[in-house]
């Protein structure tokens, strides 16, 4: 880990030593949806897992290999697959949903909202695919309004993983919680960046950084560029705090204002539209409890297109240089 | 508008080709959907070269037949065939799926014209051509007819059952719905992931006219659609059985090919990665001819 690095990393965080080496391991967050299955599942028989005809994209097939008769394929069906878990929550099951974010919980948000969210009932939902960097399928399958469909929902908890190994850990949590769950993954092999050390806690954000000048908010696996800027920025002379807001609903209200307060300038970045998504949940808890100046990262009310995923969060604003900026913009901004 | 009558003999060479501007697309793009667009070849150059009225060169012609295709994943095979129709240059495949494209890498009405709509979420096609079909009969009362491209697997979500009863309850004999029924989806076989027989039955109960045909006979695709166009107080479908990968031997009939293109990976049982872009383009060539089933 470069010495700078080490010194602003909070040590509790335990992120990777090799977090800025090329030779990183990457691996997509699906991969830790489908371990943290297999895993919640040994534990506890009350889960089912649900698959609606993309058992090897989601990793939902490392539990069917596990626990077929626990697995149940129902086709391309994404809306009756959300109901079909409602009943089987009601028939006090733990099921897990799988499909591609921009399907479940985009193509069946109504089924969601009635039959999961209204009745409470103990459903999981997991959405692959989430985010522009899906890369060359394009818009349609780059779910880009899967934060904010689920954010709005009374009784439904969101919860978007930085990596793997976060992502296993959050779907191990998300098992143990009682009720429902949105929690989103990718479809890009992203780094590994935390470790099997770093603490997890449903609800709590992490402080990945310490820094005094402002406070970068991040989920999902762009957290990784935020760390790459903040990094870039220390070289500078400029300190930044880095939050892993893997939660975004409920927010740690806790741990973010606490962080403000002291820095009194804010960046939140996602890989989701800033509206209604954290950007959209930061600007409104600091807009009522500590108002400061919010920069956001993430995509500008605009559909995704095909590209590389590379290319994609570059041209999208979404990469370190982007937040660098943002950083130096919002610095300028403070009073 | 494409006046120009084609022997059966020629489409099926364009067919052919179409195929090979498949396989040249995908490689070049480095990832998309080889199953789907091979099995449609021959149904998509009826439609374009036989059947459709349309006008290549202006492609919002107010009374062109519109063609929605549903299960987007398969646009491969519109691209080549709009391409050879005339619609753009046929360079332009090969920019398939990358960045700053129109050919996106499932099909975008804002970015190409002539695509009728945007797709890839399956199921919604059919209710967006009974849409078309219901402002074409009772609001404009217009000459022209709506065609609906649809695959097996998305028969399994309900939204096509909603547009099925709207379309018999509303009498659109003005619109001919077409099934890829190549019997494969990304889990496996239809009737293993979710069985879908008796399709037919299903349809004509929903007040359908019901048409059977083998989807690589040219001469049965175009009688199938000019059948349709006579039949009044039904919406007809052409449920059209096609082998997924057509043309292709290593990819015919197997789900493993529904989404990957030749030569980016070695799959168990198939030829090696660097021969199947080789193989796949030579069947084609030399097969042209036999490609087709009873034809010849
Ligand atoms: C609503 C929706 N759910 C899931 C998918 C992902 N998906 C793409 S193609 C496909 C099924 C493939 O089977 P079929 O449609 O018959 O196409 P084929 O493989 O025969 O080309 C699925 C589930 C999707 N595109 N849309
Ligand atoms: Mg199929």
């Amino acid at each position: 880990m470069a010495k700078l690095f080490q010194n602003m990393s909070n040590s509790k965080a335990h992120l990777a030593e090799k977090i800025f080496e090329k030779d990183i391991e990457k691996i997509p967050t699906r991969n830790g949806y489908g371990e943290g299955l297999v895993e919640a599942g040994e534990k506890d028989k009350r889960i089912l897992v649900l698959c609606a005809d993309l058992s090897e994209s989601t990793r939902s097939e490392y539990f069917q290999k596990k626990f077929p008769e626990r697995f149940v394929e129902v086709g391309v069906a994404e809306q009756n697959m959300a109901s079909l878990a409602a009943g089987m929550a009601l028939a006090g099951k733990v099921p897990f949903i799988s499909s591609y974010a921009a399907f479940s919980p985009g193509r069946n948000n109504e089924q969601i909202r009635t039959t999961v969210a209204l009745n409470n009932a103990n459903v999981k939902i997991a959405g692959a695919h989430a985010g522009i960097s899906v890369g060359p399928d394009g818009a349609t399958h780059q779910a880009l309004e899967d934060i904010a469909l689920m954010r709005v929902l009374p009784n439904m908890r969101v919860i978007v993983p930085c990596d793997a190994i976060e992502a296993k850990k959050a779907t191990v949590a998300a098992a143990a919680i009682e009720g429902p769950v949105y929690l989103r993954f990718a479809r890009e092999k992203t780094p590994l960046f935390t470790t099997l050390q770093t603490p997890f806690q449903f609800g709590r954000a992490e402080i990945f950084l310490q820094g005094k000048d402002a406070t970068i908010i991040a989920c999902g696996p762009v957290l990784y560029e935020a760390l790459l800027a903040a990094h870039l920025l220390e070289k500078q002379g400029v300190s930044v705090e880095v939050l892993n807001s893997h939660t975004v609903k409920p927010l740690d209200k806790k741990t973010i204002l606490q962080s403000v307060s002291k820095t009194k300038a804010v960046v939140t970045v996602e890989e989701h539209q800033i509206a209604g998504g954290l950007g959209g949940a930061v600007a409104e808890l600091l807009s009522r409890e500590c108002p400061v100046p919010v920069e956001c990262i993430g995509v500008q009310d605009r559909f995704g297109e095909s590209g590389s995923p590379d290319e994609l969060m570059d041209a999208f604003g979404l990469t370190h240089p982007h937040i660098i900026k943002a950083v130096k913009k919002v610095l300028k901004r403070k009073v | 508008m494409i006046k120009r009558q084609y022997s059966i003999e020629e489409l099926e060479k364009i067919a052919n080709e179409i195929r090979q501007d498949i396989i040249k697309m995908l490689v070049e793009a480095g990832s998309g959907h080889s199953a789907g667009p091979l099995g449609m070849a021959d149904v998509f150059c009826a439609l374009y070269f036989a059947v459709m009225n349309h006008d290549p060169k202006n492609p919002a012609w107010e009374e062109r037949d519109r063609l929605i295709l549903s299960n987007g994943h398969i646009c491969p095979v519109r691209y080549a065939t709009m391409a050879r129709a005339g619609y753009f240059p046929l360079k332009e495949l090969m920019t398939l799926r990358k960045f700053g494209s129109r050919l996106q890498g499932h099909p975008e009405r804002e970015k190409l014209p002539g695509v009728e709509t945007t797709s890839g979420p399956l199921g919604s096609g059919l209710s967006q051509a009974a849409g078309m079909a219901y402002v074409g009969k009772y609001i404009d009362k217009t000459r022209w007819r709506v065609y609906c491209a649809m695959s097996d697997a998305e028969q399994e979500s309900g939204q096509i059952w909603e547009a099925a009863m709207f379309a018999g309850k509303n009498r659109l004999d003005n619109l001919t719905a077409i099934i890829d029924r190549n019997n494969i989806q990304i889990d496996g076989c239809t009737e293993d992931v979710m069985p879908l027989e008796p399709l037919k039955a299903k349809y004509e109960a929903f007040n359908w006219h019901v048409l059977e045909i083998d989807g690589h006979n040219l001469e049965q695709i175009i009688d199938a659609c000019n059948q349709a166009k006579a039949i009044h107080q039904k919406p007809t479908i052409i449920i059209a059985q096609t082998i997924p990968g057509k043309g292709v031997s290593y990819m015919e009939n197997d789900f493993k090919w529904h989404g990957v293109p030749p030569g980016i990976s070695d799959i168990p049982g198939e030829p090696p990665k660097n021969q199947q872009v080789k193989i796949a383009l030579k069947e084609l060539r030399t097969l042209h001819g036999k490609i087709v089933s009873e034809h010849e």
